[in-house]
């Protein structure tokens, strides 16, 4: 059987970078593009925790440092879905639509 | 867990996309494990799939979205996001490809019940954790996230 490397987990992880692209930059509901900027944050941790792997076959079993980067990643995901989701909840309050292109108060 | 994402962008209904998100942060906490990572694949299962996309589901629910579905789903620039998604994947095809030999395929043997001892030393050791002071800011993110949450989501400030 193929043995899986590190290079193997590094395109999935560009695989769903690019999901997560064409989702911010494709749909027009706003809590769709909050997913997708979550989808891209998952890809990120998982190109890290596959680099923490790769480098604790050079430095030994406590060379963690990808994860805990990762931890740390996932932290600030939480804090920022939350701030999104207040703004887009108080956007909602004024407008009463959810769709990106109706987003145009600044438009000149 | 690509069939997750494909389903996540291309959904209509919004609640669709949301189980189908749960369900890509199951599979990559199956990948965490695959990497012997489990003290990141339990982060993850309670952090991601149990507290943010639960918050997710509540906007979702609080937000009426059914008159949202029979409208158009697509922006009006969908092809130019494709194509610059596009560019972008050639340019990772074309570092991978250049690249290929940088990561030499060892098999590893650790055993993974010194995994989350290893991640707290980092964290808190006196000899060997470098993140306390990054644990600290990240306490103190939360904190302004918090108050900037509950801020935006007022009726009177």
């Amino acid at each position: 059987m193929l043995h899986i490397s590190t290079l193997h987990y590094l395109v999935l992880g560009a695989a769903l970078f690019l999901l997560g692209v064409i989702g911010v930059l494709t749909r027009r509901n706003v809590v769709i593009v909050l997913m997708s900027i979550e989808l891209i944050l998952n890809a990120v941790n998982l190109n890290l925790v596959a680099f923490s792997r790769y480098w604790q076959g050079i430095h030994g079993p406590t060379a963690l440092h990808g994860q805990v980067f990762a931890i740390f990643v996932i932290t600030d995901a939480a804090a920022e879905a939350a701030v999104g989701l207040g703004i887009l909840i108080a956007f909602f309050r004024n407008k009463e639509t959810v769709n990106i292109d109706e987003v145009n108060l600044l438009k000149w | 867990m690509i069939i997750g994402g494909i389903l996540v962008i291309t959904r209509k209904n919004a609640v669709h996309s949301a189980m189908a998100l749960i369900t890509t942060l199951l599979a990559q906490a199956g990948i965490y494990l695959m990497l012997y990572a489990p003290f990141v694949a339990g982060v993850q299962i309670i952090l991601y799939a149990g507290g943010i996309m639960v918050l997710f589901l509540f906007v979702i629910m609080l937000i009426s979205i059914e008159r949202n579905m029979k409208e158009r789903q697509f922006n009006k620039q969908w092809l130019v996001g494709i194509a610059a998604a596009a560019a972008l994947g050639g340019l990772f095809i074309a570092v991978y490809t250049k690249g290929k030999s940088l990561f030499p395929e060892g098999r590893l043997n650790f055993d993974e019940a010194q995994n989350t001892q290893g991640v707290a030393a980092l964290l808190y050791d006196q000899h060997q954790g470098m993140y306390m002071f990054s644990f600290e800011i990240a306490s103190l993110l939360l904190l302004v996230a918090i108050i900037g949450a509950v801020v935006m989501a007022k009726k009177r400030i």
